[in-house]
This record gives C-alpha cells, structure tokens and sequence, in this order.
C-alpha cells in the first residue's frame, strides 16, 4: 500500500474524490458475519444476502474472503468497498510475503486491515461504511484467533465467538448459549450455521439458508492445514440437519435454563 | 594523471561488456530446466536467508547470478511491477513475456548509460502455462538483450560449460527427481572437467510446479522432501546403469 501510495495514489479506495451529495447514499449493505474459535481452529461464516433498503438486490453474494492461506475476511456494509477492499488486502499480504520471502504475523496482518479501514473513515462518514471481521491461525500461538474493528479501524481480539453486521445481535445471543470451549471443527461449523439461522429470522438484512436455490451461507475453517471453505455438499448437509430439527422446535436448541 | 585518453564507445562498450560478465562468471551458477510438471530451478547456495530463486507472480518465477543486491532490487521491481499489473487489470493479465521486456529496459539503460556501472546480473524469467507448450523461459544477460530459452539454461559461473552437458542430456518430460539429478551433476561439474559433492543443504530447489491446485505454483523444495527427491533422483541413475549392463 505504501508502493501504491507513492506511484499510483489514484488506485487506492481511499483517495477517490467524492461527488457532494445531499443525504445518505442507497447503496447495499446489511449482513450477518460470525466468527468462532475451536481447539485446532477458527471458523468464520457470513450470509448471502445483500440489500438495497427494502430490495434484496443479490441472494447469493459472498462476504467471506481468504486473504491469505491462514487467514480469511468475512465483510459488512458497503458491498462494492468492501470486496475492494479485500482484493487491495489480499494483495498487500500477498505481496510482502514475496517481497520478504516470509508471512506477516497475524497481528500484523490485522494492523493492517486497521489501517485500510481508517483510510475508509471518509467515506464511512457518508454512509459508506465497512466493517469487517477477521480471523486467522496464528502459527507462533498454534491457536485460532478473531478480530473485529470498528468503522474507524479501532481493532480489538475477540475470544471465543464474535459477530458484526445488523444481525450480529441476534447472532450472539444465539452464540452466548450454544458455544462451549471444546467443540470440535465440525460442531463450530454447525455452531456458525445456527448462528447466522438465528440471526436471519429475526433481521430482515440476512438471509438464511435457501434450500430450494441452494444457497448456503459460506463457511470457511482455518486450521494449521491452512484455509479451507465448505464446499456445496458440506454446508447443505449442515443446514438440512439444522433445518430438520427447527421444523420440530422452530427457535432451534434449548439451553438448561441453570 | 594527464588527460584522458579518448576511447572508442566501441570499445567503451565492449569493457563494460567484460567487466559484467567478469563479475557474472565469478558467482555461482544455476541451472532451470523444464520437467513434465513444470519448471526446476537448481542452484548451489549455501545461504539460508539469501535466495537466488523467488516466486513474482502465480504462474512465474525469477532465478538470478551475479550481484546479490544488483538482483534483489530488480527482483523486487518485477514483484511490484507484477503485482500492480496484477492488481490493475487482472490477474491473467500479468506474463513472463511483459516482465521480461521491463527487466530487458532497465538492464538495457543501465548498461548504456556511460553514468552507471554495469550491473552484474544474469536474470531468468520462467513463465509455466498449462501444458508443456505454454512454458517460457527468457534469458537476460546483463546488457538488456532476451534470450527465448527452450529444455535447459544455466546462468553464472561456467555457465557454457554447463550448458553444454544439459543439452546433451535433458530430455522433455523428464521427471522432477531426474531432472533434479541431472541439474546437479551438471552444477557438480568443474570448469577443469573434476567432479564435486554437492550435499543438499548447499542446494537452493524450487519449481513452477503446473499440477499444484493452488494458483501460485511457485514452491521451494526443501528438508527432507528434498532428501526424497535427490535419493530418488540416484535410484533412477542406478537403475539405468543396470540396465545398460
């Protein structure tokens, strides 16, 4: 970004010379993101849909990113920023590891997230916001980790789950009862599922799973392996046992009430 | 001193020409050969930190002799140059071809402008594409010309020599292992025709491998994958030999 900055400032979100407008801008946002840690892991997931005030403008859009092989991106708020502003992020990841032959830590690949979403303040104070949630397996720690920022860039690590987006709520709350320190990978990924379910029946900016288009949210684990996302089969075979048991209790599981 | 001499740019040229190569010929050399999956690059570096070898971009890869500070700067120039390209258009928007032909300018202006020493490098820009027919090599020489190398191509050092007893040798759609094996026993060889030991850990590897699912196919091959290469490289030699018998 530095480079960038120096020889082809144009190019940056940053720097672009907005027109004056007169009020907020209608352009799509909305969304639920939701991140959990597990023993060996993180898992973060994010809905499909994207609306433009009352009009579900897309019902397939994906806010869930790798940015690099052990980290990934899941975005809120302004679409357009926002999957250009992953595509600069991955870019700059990209390249200081091939220009120091070596992988930023994930602080350090966090900072920098920080810094783009600082630069964006401009534009956020126009209704332009992004806000995203980042996870990433910290090498050196052997441990997944979460970091959610604010729309001025403030970074903070979250343990154990987190959310951003109008659903995130909804979402957490659901999370505050479900989560347990010793899931497995396959119980976060489901634990994420039931999450973003939650948040879409009560938010009208997310959307749930669309079994009838196939339309799943995208789940991404990263472990040591590496990035990974769910493919088709995976998440469908994930929402049908969601779904299966919401048609007997429809607010999904029960926690003990002591 | 008294006044300079008057000197020909004829031979001008021609001593600045001598004092790269010179310096080229001092360093080590290295050796890129095509295989059936890809692209090797062999080299001799006993650095753990300094490599000859680096990945610019999803499908290329840059090995250099010479300077070393003379080379990273134009290894980092062409991993910028790549990355905005990349950045800017479209990731298959960027080739060995276009980075070759900004390398073949600065080299090119370096070494004519009468200001500047001669940089002493010698680059190889490897491009690997989906089938055999699409890999590229081009080499730069330190005075900005481009070379469309095919099969094999050593760079640094006795590099002619070299070149000599991969051509004789390489095959297309040798295996990793033999072509590793064949590299190093070309990169063995001495300029008095006496052979040497190269153990691994002085062995810098790395290959634009075409069968990786990932779209960067730029990967160092070291440790003991390594060891398993150079082992299975040997099994084959030994395994021909016998046969010939």
């Amino acid at each position: 970004m530095d480079f960038l900055s120096e020889h082809q400032p144009e190019i940056l979100p940053g720097n672009r010379q907005l027109p004056p407008t007169q009020g907020v801008i209608e352009a799509p946002h909305g969304t639920t993101i939701v991140g959990v840690t597990f023993p060996g892991g993180v898992v973060l997931a994010g809905d499909r849909r994207a609306t433009m005030g009352n009009v579900i403008a897309q019902r397939d859009i994906e806010k869930v990113f790798p940015a690099d092989e052990y980290s990934a991106v899941g975005i809120a708020g302004t679409a357009g920023l926002a999957v250009e502003m992953v595509k600069l992020f991955q870019l700059e990841l990209e390249h200081f590891e091939k220009v120091e032959g070596a992988q930023l830590s994930l602080e350090g690949k966090a900072n920098r997230l920080s810094t783009m979403i600082r630069s964006n303040l401009g534009m956020a104070m126009q209704g332009l916001a992004v806000v995203p949630l980042f996870a990433g397996f910290d090498v050196d720690r052997d441990k997944g980790r979460i970091f959610s920022y604010d729309v001025t860039g403030g970074r903070s690590e979250e343990h154990n789950f987190a959310a951003t987006g109008s659903g995130s709520i909804f979402a957490r709350g659901a999370m505050k009862k479900l989560y347990r320190d010793d899931l497995s990978e396959d119980e976060a990924t489901t634990l994420v599922v039931q999450a973003l379910y939650d948040a879409a029946d009560d938010d009208s900016a997310t959307g749930g799973p669309d079994v009838a288009r196939r339309i799943y949210p995208i789940v991404t684990v990263i472990t040591e392996d590496g990035f990974r996302r769910l493919t088709e089969d995976e998440s469908s075979e994930i929402a049908r046992s969601i779904l299966q048991r919401r048609l007997e209790q429809p607010d999904g599981p029960r926690a003990a009430l002591l | 001193m008294s006044t300079p001499f008057y000197v020909s740019p004829q031979q001008a040229m021609a001593d600045r020409a001598e004092y790269a190569r010179k310096g080229i010929a001092r360093g080590r050399s290295l050796v890129v050969l095509q295989y059936a999956d890809g692209i090797v690059f062999v080299g001799e570096n006993p650095s753990r930190a300094l490599h000859k070898f680096s990945e610019i971009y999803d499908r290329i890869g840059f090995a250099a002799a010479g300077k070393y500070n003379e080379y990273e700067n134009l290894r980092i120039g062409g991993v910028r140059y790549a990355d905005l390209r990349g950045y800017t258009y479209d990731r298959d928007d960027v080739t060995a071809r276009g980075l070759a032909n900004v390398y073949a300018q600065t080299l090119g202006t370096i070494f004519s402008s009468a200001a500047e020493k001669p940089y002493e490098v010698e680059l190889v820009v490897a491009e690997v594409g989906e089938t055999p027919e699409g890999d590229q090599i081009y080499r730069l020489p330190h005075d900005g010309s481009i070379v469309d190398e095919h099969g094999s191509v050593a760079v640094g050092g006795n590099a002619e020599q070299i070149s000599g007893y991969l051509d004789q040798r390489h095959q297309d759609g040798m295996s990793l292992a033999g072509a590793l094996e064949l590299a190093v026993q070309a990169l063995s060889r001495d300029t008095n025709g006496s052979e040497r030991e190269i153990p691994a850990e002085r062995l810098e590897v790395a290959v634009l491998d075409r069968t990786r699912p990932q779209k960067r196919k730029f990967k160092r091959i070291v440790g003991r994958q390594l060891g398993r290469l150079l082992e299975a490289g040997g099994a084959t030699t030994e395994a021909e030999s016998s046969e010939e018998e």
